[in-house]
């Protein structure tokens, strides 16, 4: 059985029709790519499939179950996690709270328990800390446990993004530009780090990159968008010798 | 000046040791407590000063429990006042009609918790616009509200409508007060550090962010306005019986005002900041009492020229570790000596 | 009929008011994104103005307005570059504050030195007709007209003028139109000292039509042409004008219809109303969230 399955999505701001007729299947362990030039609806999806927005058409199902008309928190407790295009972390918060915040579904005690810091509290909060603080020293991050997010390098805070996103314990991992900003450098190291999270965490990852090498590298398959509509999808080759995804990303004359 | 500087850090290292005693709190607790009592049955004293400290412990319940809101969640509820009405009514008209007289003393307790639970109850129904409208519009939002209450108040004749409440008792004594006040300190304290108050902070933060989180945040919006509210009212009970007289007027926008101010002067997200500024507050407008009504003059210039000069408060964002809880140091303690003793072995 | 034409007349009055008031709130904030909650008192400080002009050196009623529009307009522009511009940087809830204690500060001030309420003297002979029942006095039609053609001359700087176009181009996006040249400290100061001095005249208007004025006035009519300004959509000049005739006649004819005590009541039940039902008010748009 797939691990998410979408068909017909279709989402319309203002009459402007952002994707249309977006259909779209990932296995488990899968790693695919979604390409397309700027303003193609690439994270829209995204935003489509977590809940941000609502569907004006068609289903997208996470293991069978509809994930349309749910609230994000459900979608992401149902396990789907994200990171952000533009960088999205708990600013003022410390690096353990912002991971800390990412176990909320999963915290085993009740509000009364909270105020009066009784009962299960002390275990569970002991239990988070610790789960926490190892998932921080595998992202090399644990010194920095008591930093605040917003004083950490532009690299390291891409890195807890996906730490924080990690932690809610996702089957589906959704990165969204992981590579906006990096040097050729960087993007290699970058490809190795995502292959080493799908490895270590067994998660099933779609991307959504502008950097082709990064994507080339990689991916096994890619859906490319342009203008919300799905213009080519399938392996990295096919893709690459495509005249439509040239005239997408080219220009027509080019293409000819 | 090495001197003074190595004597200054010895003294903050043995502050941190004594604060950091797991019997801190409850030794001060027990001492304050004795204190208050000892004060308000011999007198030792006046009951002016007994007065001043009853309103410093309301006015700490009022400006912790809307920091909740404005400074931990990061909205801008300006209708406090009419959760503390609502607290002050609901007390007030237990410990005058209801309660029999003879009791009225032992069941005081009961009705400053029943104003507390009636002032949570509307909290709730605040929450609601809450999941939708943010910032300027839910601060609207929260006014209309303290309006509403207001112009309920004066409509209804059994509860005096504008002419207000008279013939409490005066209940309100300073162990009472102190116990109050501290228990709500303690309770938003835990709340703030727990997974909830977590929840909290990341929505001021970025609430889009926080949902794709897993936080739910109308959950965490809930708790944290009803746990405000409920301290309001608290604190509106514990007005109401120590002024013995409350009208609806006493609860309208400059009342709420008056709370937001010691809120931003203390600083936003910070008990201790609230504590400071609750008390600064407090004790400056009586001591520049003698200046008559220019010291109404002078207290906003002041506000202003900390804004300019201090933006965040005077503890903005910051907390006195006095405050945090220690279970939180002691664990990541523990976690770095682990993680060295698995170092050492397999060295 | 005739009553409810009465009461209409009324509530264009008290509405012409509260848009007067409700332009201010608006534009500040849609330059700054600031709530200048200074504003009520600025208009209390209008009227102050005008009692000041009219029993100190009597001047007519003309010279009165524009004097007491000026001097207001400059309390404004004074304000804004003491107290509001040096937080122009600062979380947005200190320029809040910094506004409220600015508030209190004039309040408390015009009380130290004004400790009575005071009476504005008459500048214009103010002349009834009657029609049947119906009753119609010269300043009610004074007060309705000179709103209306203050603001279609504020709405004329704002949509055709150099300035106007200035002041659409910083509140749509603060980091680039300074790079295009435009003066943007010379413009905060002219959208204060516009916003304040017509604040100021609804403060004179006031006191002619409810003669009373005292150093609180400021606050539970600042407060409602607040509302005013965000049921019309903050930000947006035309909404302010329409949620000050709204809120006005929403209360006329509350208090002509039930006990006058239910007023506020009732208008802030349909302001809760309306917010739930369009959170960004009549004319305001939803920020679309961007992920």
């Amino acid at each position: 059985m797939p691990l998410l399955e979408i068909s017909g999505l279709t989402h319309r701001f203002a009459g402007l029709c952002a994707v249309s007729d977006f259909n779209f299947i990932i296995d488990p362990h899968e790693l695919v790519g979604i390409i397309g030039p700027n303003g193609a609806g690439k994270t829209t999806v995204f935003n489509l499939i977590t809940g941000v927005y609502k569907a004006t058409a068609g289903s997208i199902k996470l293991a069978g179950r509809d994930l349309v008309g749910q609230t994000p928190h459900t979608i992401t407790r149902s396990g789907i996690a994200r990171t952000f295009q533009n960088i999205r972390l708990f600013r003022e918060l410390s690096v353990l709270d912002n991971v800390r915040i990412a176990h909320y579904g999963r915290m085993a005690y009740t509000p009364v328990e909270a105020l009066l810091h009784i009962g299960r509290f002390r275990a569970e909060e002991k239990r988070i800390t610790d789960l926490t603080l190892d998932l921080l020293s595998m992202f090399k991050l644990d010194d920095m446990a008591n930093e605040k997010a917003k004083n950490l390098p532009y690299g390291l805070q891409r890195r807890l993004e996906i730490a924080r996103a990690l932690a809610t314990g996702p089957k589906l991992l959704l990165l969204d530009e992981p590579a906006a900003g990096m040097n050729p450098n960087e993007i290699i190291q970058l490809m190795e780090f995502i292959g080493w999270i799908r490895q270590t965490f067994s998660v099933t990852i779609i991307l959504i990159e502008h950097q082709m090498r990064l994507v080339m590298g990689i991916c096994e398959r890619l859906v490319v968008l342009d203008f919300g509509a799905t213009i080519a999808a399938g392996l990295c080759a096919e893709i690459q010798n495509n005249p439509k995804v040239m005239e997408a990303y080219l220009g027509v004359e080019v293409a000819q | 000046m090495p001197k003074l500087s190595t004597a200054y850090h010895k003294l903050l290292e043995q502050w941190h040791t004594l604060t950091g005693c797991k019997y801190f709190w409850p030794v001060f607790m027990v001492a304050g407590l004795l204190f208050c009592a000892a004060a308000s049955t011999f007198e030792f004293l006046d009951l002016y000063l007994q007065l001043i400290l009853i309103y410093v412990g309301i006015n700490i319940i009022l400006t912790v429990s809307l920091n909740l809101i404005n400074g931990y969640m990061g909205e801008f509820s300006v209708g406090h006042a009419g959760f503390m009405a609502v607290g002050a009514y609901v007390a007030s008209l237990l410990t005058v009609h209801v309660f029999p007289e003879a009791a009225a003393n032992i069941l005081f307790p009961l009705a400053i918790l029943a104003g507390g639970v009636g002032a949570a109850f509307i909290g709730f129904l605040v929450a609601i616009p809450s999941f939708k409208t943010r910032g300027d519009y839910l601060a609207i939002v929260t006014l209309a509200f303290c309006m509403i209450v207001k112009s309920v108040l004066e409509n209804i004749d059994a509860v005096g409508g504008p002419r207000g409440l008279l013939g409490m008792e005066k209940l309100t004594t300073l162990p009472w007060v102190f116990f109050w006040t501290a228990l709500s300190v303690w309770v938003i304290r835990n709340l703030v550090y727990s997974n909830f108050g977590r929840g909290v902070l990341s929505i001021r933060e970025d609430e889009i962010a926080s949902d794709l989180m897993s936080v739910d945040t109308r959950q965490v919006k809930i708790i944290a306005f009803v746990v405000s509210s409920f301290f309001a009212g608290i604190a509106g009970g514990l007005f109401a019986h120590a002024l013995q007289f409350i009208n609806p007027r006493m609860f309208d926008i400059i009342k709420s005002t008056d709370i937001l101010i010691m809120v931003y002067l203390g600083g936003i997200a910070s008990i201790s900041g609230s504590i400071i500024g609750a008390v600064i507050y407090t004790i400056l407008l009586e001591i520049l009492r003698p200046l008559g009504i220019w010291r109404m003059v002078l207290m906003p210039l002041m506000l202003v020229l900390l804004m300019i000069y201090r933006p965040r408060g005077i503890m903005g964002l910051k907390e006195a570790r006095l405050f945090m809880p220690l279970s939180d140091f002691l664990t990541e303690k523990l976690w770095r000596q682990k993680k060295k003793e698995a170092n050492d072995a397999s060295t | 009929m005739v009553y409810i034409f009465q009461q209409a007349l009324n509530a264009l009055q008290l509405g012409s008011i509260y848009a007067l008031i409700a332009l201010g709130y608006t534009m500040v904030y849609g330059i700054l994104t600031m709530i200048n909650f200074a504003h009520g008192d600025l208009f209390m400080i209008g009227a102050f103005f005008c009692f000041l002009i009219a029993v100190y050196l009597h001047l007519s009623f003309v010279p009165t307005l524009l004097l007491s529009m000026l001097g207001v307009a400059f309390l404004g522009v004074i304000i804004e570059r003491l107290a509001y511009k040096p937080l122009r940087n600062a979380p947005r809830v200190s320029a809040i504050i910094t506004a409220l204690g600015v508030g209190l500060f004039l309040e408390n001030f015009t009380l130290a030195l004004s400790p009575y309420p005071q009476h504005i003297p008459p500048l214009l002979e103010n002349t009834t007709w009657t029609l049947g029942t119906l009753s119609i006095s010269s300043l009610q039609i004074l007060v309705i007209v000179l709103s209306l053609v203050l603001m279609l001359l504020l709405d004329f700087i704002v949509q055709r003028t150099k300035a106007g176009m200035a002041m659409r181009a910083i509140s749509w996006d603060k980091t680039i139109v300074p790079l295009m040249g435009v003066p943007v400290n010379k413009i905060i100061s002219l959208t204060f000292a516009i916003g304040t001095g017509l604040g100021g005249s609804a403060g004179m208007m006031y006191g002619l039509a409810y003669p009373v004025i005292d150093p609180y006035m400021g606050i539970m009519v600042g407060w409602k042409a607040f509302i005013s300004a965000v049921i019309g959509g903050i930000g947006n000049i035309r909404g302010a004008m329409i949620g000050g005739f709204i809120l006005g006649a929403v209360e006329i004819m509350v208090a002509a219809f039930f006990p006058s005590t239910y007023r506020d009541f009732v208008a802030f039940t349909l302001l809760l109303i309306l917010l739930i039902v369009r959170p960004y008010g009549i004319l305001g748009k939803p920020q679309p969230q961007k992920v």
